[in-house]
């Protein structure tokens, strides 16, 4: 292949145009931009939950729903409550029916009636959103609908989302649902809208037993803050690495 | 070069510089890394807003007490006290604009939710004092012998 002077230029400039112009797709930031960017926060948002004190009443699993117009009959929750019964023949009977919105009123798990004197141990887990600090399920997203504030709380921008259902996969947890209304995914906004008021989440204020509460890491002096430095607390699935940022009191180790 | 070679390459950099262009026109001004890192971070300023502006539904008992002062204090002494007053009564929204009422739960059901004695000795539920559904008063509303605000029995 013989190749002259002229048609070596023109191929290589046009070579070269080509492989930069799907550069000009990057979205280059200035030093300031980019400081401002990842501005620190005064506040990082936690919950901590204190299973020893759950009776199980699903006061949270109600009010967040009403709160944050979540269906109210349709087998979706932003949190829910879990009972874990291990009984005496070492079986372990897990339910969560509707999520616990009604409450656990009797012993019966998925048809089969337990007695309680059968019952070795028995204890409530609420559950939901960890707003971890690496969450995969914000990782996954293809069109950045779903981010991470400056206080650490994993919102997903309803105007954006066009209900893939990637991230509702990628959640280890389970806390993300498709919003059979609104059509997106939806989750735990930690009730961004009552925080950012200076309100608790719905689920804390409507707790009668102070099994949830809410903790700002970044304030020492939070009593809940204090409780997760200073005491023996635990995460759900800490394995797969996304740090939750829900901690638990009182776990047990066949809550998953 | 063949014009076999090049026409895809130009048809290729045309499409990419139209997606390029089409997104600049379509992905609204305020989307950019707003968070941490552009892994985490990376969405509509907007829809922070967008959540802020979210209506709240549940207003507390300090918003209760400002008008029925006389049913929360009853309530503040009682073993009750703990309970949202909206736990029973129903989310206020922005009462009393809008909703006149708010209706109230008086159903048997609601108490069960703590008050069914399940039998769990190491959770905080078999601390509840609990009746035995099947038992105690079948069908009876709990609230007919019981004052939620401060359940002691009713004195005929």
């Amino acid at each position: 292949m013989t190749c002259s002077r002229r048609d070596f230029l023109k191929e290589a400039v046009s070579t070269t145009a080509a492989s930069v112009l799907p550069l000009g797709a990057f979205v280059f930031l200035s030093t300031e931009e980019a400081k401002a960017a990842v501005a620190d926060s005064e506040a990082r948002y936690a919950f901590l939950i204190d299973t020893n004190k759950c009776v199980g009443c699903g006061m949270c699993v109600k009010a967040c729903k009403n709160e944050n117009e979540v269906p109210y009959d349709a087998p979706v929750t932003r949190m829910w409550v879990e009972r874990y019964i291990f009984t005496k023949d070492g079986k372990l009977h897990i339910d969560s029916p509707m999520g616990g919105r009604d409450g656990f009123t009797d012993n019966e798990v998925y048809g089969e009636d337990i007695d309680p004197d059968d019952i070795a141990k028995a204890f409530f887990v609420p559950k939901g959103c960890n707003h971890c600090d690496n969450p995969p399920c914000v990782q996954v997203c293809p069109v950045g609908a779903t981010y991470q504030t400056k206080e650490g709380v994993v919102l997903v921008d309803r105007d954006w989302c066009m209900g893939c259902a990637y991230c509702i996969m990628a959640c280890p947890f389970g806390a993300r649902y498709f919003h059979p209304v609104e059509k997106v995914a939806d989750k735990c906004t930690f009730c961004y809208h009552r925080i950012s008021k200076g309100l608790q989440p719905a689920c804390v204020q409507s707790c009668a037993f102070g099994a949830r509460r809410i903790a700002n890491l970044k304030d020492p002096d939070d009593p809940a803050t204090k409780i997760i430095t200073t005491e023996r607390v635990a995460v759900l699935k800490d394995l797969y690495g996304t740090k939750p940022h829900a901690f638990y009191l009182g776990l047990d180790h066949d809550v998953r | 070069m063949k014009w076999h070679v090049l026409h895809p390459l130009w048809v290729t950099i045309a499409v990419i510089g139209l997606i390029i262009f089409g997104g600049r026109l379509l992905v609204p001004d305020d989307f950019g890394v707003h968070g941490r890192n552009f892994t985490y971070g990376y969405h509509r300023l907007g829809s922070i807003q967008d959540w802020k502006d979210f209506s709240v539904k549940y207003q507390g008992r300090d918003a209760c007490v400002q008008c029925h002062e006389e049913n929360v204090q009853l309530n503040n002494v009682s073993v009750h006290s703990a309970i949202q007053c909206e736990n029973c009564h129903g989310p206020a929204v922005n009462h009393p604009g809008g909703v006149q009422s708010l209706t109230v739960d008086t159903s048997r059901e609601l108490c069960l939710r703590c008050h069914a004695q399940l039998g769990y000795p190491n959770s905080n539920r078999g601390a509840m004092p609990g009746i035995e559904d099947r038992r105690h008063r079948r069908r009876r509303e709990c609230s007919t012998c019981h004052d939620p605000h401060s359940p002691k029995e009713r004195s005929e």
